[in-house]
């Protein structure tokens, strides 16, 4: 009976927590499209509900009701599996997120490892199902994405790591609590700007988005991908996006610290910070998404291997270095 | 804890099955998956007894990097078309002794380690332990690591460079007639090196020197 009641107040919170999500990356699709078309001078969807609001959940009532097409020659277990991996793990990293000082599912020692893993897991949604596809677009644009995802993680655990020096714990609610002095972004903003762009090429957003660049690879490992299958990559997709945003709040914008310590600034319930947060970040991400055209694949490469990683592999030992002359490393 | 047990137990049997299943399965990138499958369960049995750091680390370096380029290649080489053979084959019988060979080393050398822990299970107080001490294991890993153990550590960092370094010269060849890009020198190329005016005159021509 007590593991019952565990069972149930749990799924309880996971409730809570995974309907707000799925809620706004619905909302976050439609901010995205919004954003695109006013950067081009479109209107953007604008026509069901206020303001085009309900147009994610449109789109998604016509993805529920279409047929889904397995191909005859695909792996088909594979291929089905590839979609709900995607989604499922955009969803699992969201267990770790601190929306407050008391205000998290599993508040766990090695948080910032934990997500680290998921996102460095995702990689085998795409690589599945671009395999399983058994068609040669899909192949090439798993491939692709493989190899991206995997140079640029190795730069995200490196800026990481940066963050960490300063904290001394991997835990995400201390990485908040020691920016209450002042935010990582300000000693960091190099390590910031990385991380931006890093996370731009992790979760496959333009200019980094060669995985399905339409012009070579039709829709890269989504070719043949059809109804709510399809739908599903895609909510995947933009959660992954959503936790890149709130990863980088978390570890260089103060997490759900309000900005200022006074007054008008300490009325703001805590959760919302750190909502702001993130919103300010996707912003960010669409408005790249409209004013830059995409890298070619060697660029690309290079940008990883030969720019990144090396500076943020500097940084470290800057940061290390000025953390130990001046006596400022944590201890506990 | 019935709970602990019965998730032990769970992750275990997942473990075991996908073991068994990465040497039976015929196709190559189903033993892939698999091994992929093995890597994640043990992770959480690492987890289960409280090792979340290295249960993580296992996460992220095995299933996030090792397994994915193993994919990789296996995915590039095309050899899911391939069967595996079970012990009898006819033609590919010839790696079979030699597996056998090193799987009867590490079963030693498994027996070794076990039997000498269960034989003196005092040999290992040496290290700190996990169970008991207050601090979070990732703080005692590293107590060890970097100060005991930061000679060793470092020679295993050493000959994993030299592995990589190695790996990549014999893999790389220069090859002719590559046209490379050079970000300062498309940069830095002015008007002048590029264009030139020139005036010509009628019936006479102009000769160009490239």
């Amino acid at each position: 009976m007590e593991y019952l009641n565990i069972l149930f107040s749990e799924t309880y919170k996971i409730l809570f927590l995974l309907l707000p999500v799925l809620v706004s990356v619905a909302m976050i699709v439609w901010l995205d499209r919004r954003i695109w078309a006013f950067v081009q001078k479109r209107k953007g969807p604008n026509v069901v509900g206020p303001f085009g609001l309900l147009q994610s959940l449109a789109d998604a009532l016509k993805y529920i009701f279409k047929e889904i097409i397995i191909p005859a020659s695909s792996n088909k277990i594979i291929f089905i599996l590839a979609p709900v991996v995607t989604m499922t793990l955009a969803l699992v990293a969201w267990a770790v997120i601190p929306f407050s000082e008391d205000f998290v599912l599993a508040d766990i020692n090695v948080g910032i490892l934990y997500i680290f893993a998921i996102s460095s897991l995702s990689v085998y949604g795409i690589i599945m199902g671009g395999w399983a596809s058994n068609s040669k677009y899909p192949f090439l644009g798993s491939i692709r994405s493989a190899a991206q995802m995997v140079s640029y993680e190795v730069s995200i655990g490196v800026i990481i790591i940066n963050v960490l020096l300063c904290v001394g714990s991997l835990n995400l609610g201390d990485i908040v609590l020691a920016q209450e002095k002042i935010w990582f972004v300000v000693p960091l903003f190099p390590m910031f700007v990385i991380f931006f762009i890093s996370a731009l090429a992790e979760t496959n957003r333009p200019p980094f988005d060669l995985p399905e660049a339409e012009a070579e690879l039709v829709s890269g490992y989504q070719t043949e991908y059809s109804g709510m299958m399809y739908a599903m990559f895609w909510l995947g997709e933009y959660a992954n996006i959503l936790l890149m945003c709130a990863l980088g709040s978390i570890l260089f914008l103060g997490g759900w610290l309000s900005p200022l310590d006074i007054f008008p600034f300490t009325m703001v319930p805590d959760p919302l910070w750190l909502i702001i947060k993130i919103l300010f970040l996707f912003v960010l991400f669409a408005l790249v998404k409209a004013i830059v055209p995409r890298y070619r694949y060697d660029q690309l490469m290079r940008l990883g291997w030969k720019v990144f990683l090396p500076i943020s592999l500097i940084w470290v030992v800057l940061t290390s270095g000025y953390l130990m002359y001046f006596d400022l490393l944590p201890k506990n | 804890m019935p709970a602990h047990a019965f998730f032990f137990y769970i992750f275990s049997l997942i473990a075991i099955v996908s073991a068994i299943m990465v040497t039976a399965s015929k196709n190559t990138v189903h033993s892939v998956f698999f091994l992929i499958l093995d890597f994640i369960s043990i992770s959480c049995l690492f987890i289960l007894i409280g090792a979340e750091f290295l249960g993580m680390i296992m996460l992220i370096v095995y299933v996030g990097a090792v397994a994915v380029l193993f994919l990789f290649v296996v995915m590039m080489l095309n050899v899911a078309q391939q069967k595996n053979q079970w012990f009898g084959a006819t033609s590919g019988g010839k790696h079979i002794p030699v597996g056998m060979i090193v799987s009867l080393i590490i079963f030693f050398e498994l027996l070794i380690v076990i039997g000498g822990w269960k034989l003196k299970p005092d040999l290992t107080n040496d290290f700190i332990n996990l169970s008991t001490s207050s601090v979070t294991n990732t703080h005692s890993i590293g107590n060890v690591l970097y100060t005991d153990y930061i000679h060793l550590f470092q020679l295993s960092g050493m000959i994993l460079l030299v592995a990589m370094i190695g790996a990549i010269v014999l893999t790389f060849r220069r090859r002719s007639g590559l046209k490379r890009q050079s970000y300062i020198r498309q940069i830095s190329r002015e008007k002048s090196d590029g264009v030139e005016l020139v005036n010509v005159k009628s019936k006479v021509g102009v000769k160009i020197d490239v």
